[in-house]
């Protein structure tokens, strides 16, 4: 593997090729914020937090470091002026959803932001697409998927792949950053397919108590 | 039917086709575009085949249906050949006069082009002002050939470019020329096709491809599905030549689903092009391998975009790919592949047949060639304008165009759709320019000229815009999806009367952000009429803040 040279927040780096910006940076422990990254997951580049500011030849760009891959003495810069005002409306732009997810405050107060800025939209859900993709690259389930586009896109379960899967393993609900997506499953369930939990509550309950086995004579059949 | 094995076969055939067609026997070409459509056409030319039929004239006049002529606002166009007689407004009852007329050479003076002011009349279409301050070098051809019929193209020196370039040149040779002549991307970006097409060619992979990119979601433009409908084999002529000067094996024709007339037209030329050998292996015997697959959209404006496109094409939902690496690198799966616009493949054919040398003759210094631009909103003569680039915007709108609907004056000029950008009435002496434009904050984009009159009300103009690129952004990238959804309320909440001191402020941070961090082009581009609004138009948002609801 070719080792690529670089200098990210002043300090040279070295990186393998076919690494991305964000990969060097975390190395090093310089911090890049990001919402929608994750390590078992394909980049998405979906919330653009991660934005730094790369020159190149002479040239200045803006670019999601998740997914911008490594190369030759390129100079990166993971704090500007600019990028910390773009963090900041990207922040309250989400902030318009979901306040108080912990996440977004952490980011809110280093950047400044304002989480009354722009009118509110309380949907919750920040559609950084981690339950979709978990399920879909690391469960391979699909129990939960984007619907529409454009501003009214919106995540969902799909009953009838949730009710059989969902259940034994809730794992999207960890990594949601506003715990939305468990809120849309117990929201399907009660929709669609309501008192499985219960049920399956009780289920477990009995199972796990000793079992007396009645034995029943066999009836005859008539014709 | 013929396939032909070599460019000698075609040329004998072509030459056949010209000995059995009398150049002097009038024909009778019935527009079919999208506009003359809609006022029923189809009876019209229904009218015109039956009344031959009627009068067993078949030997003595023919009948065409043809595509967009490109003066929709006057339909049901006729045009009678030889002559280019334009008639207008034609309805079936006036059929058998002007077949009556045409059999003995005169002309149905009632249904020609009068001048509004002076009444001065115009027979042929060279005088009349709508087509006579035009360049038609591309939609030309489009009442001069059926586009259901190949040989209507052929007879009109249809694929002799290809013929050209596969028995005479070299794929170098043939991108060589297609650089020289500077030919500039006509989808948008303005990028130099020539350029793109070499980073292809050059990619180490060896399995290539070429797309036609017909989506053409842009609001007020809608000269490509003219010219796609119209002349289906003008654009194929073009991709197959740079196949070849790429070393792409395969191309794919990705157009609107939800234009039957296209798909049909499209569909057909596949077909005949593969059934003559124009299409296929081996093509006119030169050991070139080509074939072209018809692909449609799924119904969003974004996969007109070109990685969302070539996404959709594999059969995944049409989201822009996030990858910092062109398409023309790594494409459809993976592969290299070159995407260009309708209008610039459709420009490929003359270039090759008569040089780079005449091409860059034509146009301003920098942009070359004609554009297509399709004239709508506040003026007398909407339609499909074909100019020189360079050509000043007066004349598109005022000699061409006819000026401002209802004696109204000129307040501003859009260019470019829902990405594009408005200017004011005072610069109307610009030239129609990729630069020029851009840098005037108003870019070309795919060619939707819309003007606006005095009464138009700029903070609804952007406020509609909005509101339509937020219906189709696809909604994976925040700054696309949640910016365009607060620029739309704020802009709702000022035309509503309800606008608050700093939503300007806002919306310029809005516009910025959204700007610089979305994923792709219909983002970053989103808010460029808002831009150009506040540069040219911003007391008129300023006092819609102040003044509440009322829009004076």
């Amino acid at each position: 593997m070719t080792e690529i040279n670089l200098t990210i927040d002043g300090r040279q780096v070295k990186a393998k090729a076919g690494t991305t910006v964000l990969d060097a940076a975390r190395r090093e422990g310089i911090d890049i914020p990001t919402l929608c990254h994750h390590e078992k997951l394909e980049a998405f580049g979906g919330c653009r937090l991660c934005m730094v500011e790369v020159e190149s030849r002479g040239w200045t760009s803006y670019v999601v470091s998740c997914l911008y891959p490594v190369a030759q003495d390129i100079v990166v810069r993971t704090r500007s002026e600019k990028v910390d005002r773009i963090r900041k409306v990207l922040v309250e732009e989400l902030m318009a959803h979901a306040p108080d997810a912990p996440e977004l405050v952490r980011l809110a107060e280093e950047y400044g932001a304002d989480r009354n800025r722009f009118k509110r939209e309380a949907s919750f859900c920040v559609l950084c697409g981690l339950c979709v993709r978990y399920c879909n690259e690391v469960k391979q389930k699909n129990a939960v998927s984007f619907f529409d586009n454009g501003s009214v896109r919106q995540i969902s379960f799909v009953p009838e792949v949730a009710r059989n899967e969902c259940w034994d393993c809730q794992e999207c609900f960890a990594i949601c950053p506003t715990s939305y997506a468990q809120a849309a499953y117990l929201l399907t369930e009660a929709l669609a397919f309501p008192g499985q939990r219960k049920t399956a509550i009780r289920a477990a309950k009995a199972a796990a108590k000793p079992r007396v086995i009645i034995p029943i004579m066999p009836v005859p059949m008539t014709t | 039917m013929p396939k032909f094995q070599s460019a000698a076969e075609l040329q004998n055939f072509r030459a056949e086709l010209l000995g059995a067609r009398d150049p002097a026997r009038p024909c009778i070409a019935v527009c079919a575009g999208a506009a003359c459509d809609g006022l029923d056409s189809a009876a019209v030319a229904a009218a015109f085949l039956a009344e031959v039929d009627r009068q067993q004239l078949g030997n003595k006049v023919g009948v065409r249906t043809t595509g967009c002529h490109g003066y929709c606002e006057k339909g049901p166009n006729v045009v009678v050949t030889p002559g280019d007689i334009c008639y207008f407004e034609v309805s079936p009852v006036d059929v058998p006069e002007i077949i009556a007329a045409t059999l003995k050479g005169e002309v149905v003076e009632r249904l020609v082009y009068k001048d509004p002011a002076t009444g001065a009349k115009a027979l042929h279409m060279q005088e009349v002002p709508f087509y006579k301050h035009q360049t038609r070098l591309l939609i030309g051809d489009n009442p001069k050939l059926d586009p259901m019929k190949i040989d209507d193209y052929l007879a009109l020196g249809g694929y002799a470019a290809l013929v050209k370039a596969l028995t005479t040149m070299s794929p170098e040779q043939v991108l060589a020329e297609v650089k020289k002549a500077n030919l500039r991307g006509r989808g948008g970006g303005g990028f130099p096709a020539g350029l793109k097409w070499e980073t292809t060619r050059n990619a180490p992979e060896k399995t290539k491809y070429v797309i036609v990119n017909g989506h053409e979601g842009e609001s007020a433009a809608f000269m490509d599905r003219a010219m796609l409908t119209g002349n289906p084999h003008k654009v194929l002529e073009g991709l197959i030549i740079g196949a070849y000067a790429i070393g792409a094996q395969k191309g794919f024709m990705y157009t609107r689903h939800d234009m039957p007339l296209l798909e049909k037209h499209v569909r057909n030329a596949l077909a005949q092009a593969a059934e003559y050998g124009l299409l296929g292996k081996n093509i006119l015997g030169s050991g070139f391998d080509f074939e072209c697959e018809l692909h449609f959209d799924v119904g969003i404006f974004v996969s007109g975009e070109s990685s969302a496109l070539m996404r959709s094409i594999e059969g995944n939902v049409p989201e822009p790919r996030p990858k910092y690496i062109r398409t023309s690198v790594s494409g459809i799966w993976d592969k290299p592949s070159n995407l260009n616009n309708v209008e610039t493949w459709a420009n490929v054919p003359q270039i090759i047949e008569k040089g780079a040398d005449w091409f860059t003759s034509i146009g301003s210094e920098k942009s070359k060639g004609t554009k297509l631009v399709s004239l709508s909103g506040h003026v007398v003569n909407s339609g499909i304008v074909e100019v020189p680039m360079g050509t000043p915007l007066r004349t598109l709108v005022f000699d061409i165009g006819g000026g401002v609907r209802d004696g109204k004056t000129l307040k501003a000029i859009h260019f470019g759709g829902a990405m594009g950008g408005s200017i004011p009435a005072d610069l109307i002496d610009a030239p129609l320019d990729f630069d020029g434009m851009s840098k005037l904050g108003a870019p070309i984009g795919a060619g939707g000229l819309l003007l606006m009159d005095e009464d138009t009300d700029m903070v609804e103009v952007a406020r509609y815009l909005m509101d339509f690129l937020t219906k189709e952004s696809c909604g994976k990238c925040v700054p696309c999806r949640e910016g365009m959804a607060q620029m739309l309320q704020i802009l709702t909440g000022i035309t509503e009367g309800q606008g608050q001191a700093g939503d300007i402020e806002r919306l310029q941070d809005l516009i910025e952000v959204t700007g610089v961090a979305s994923l792709c082009a219909l983002g970053k581009t989103s808010g460029d009429p808002l831009k150009s609004m506040f540069r040219y138009f911003k007391p008129d948002y300023e006092a819609r803040i102040a003044g509440g609801s009322d829009p004076k």
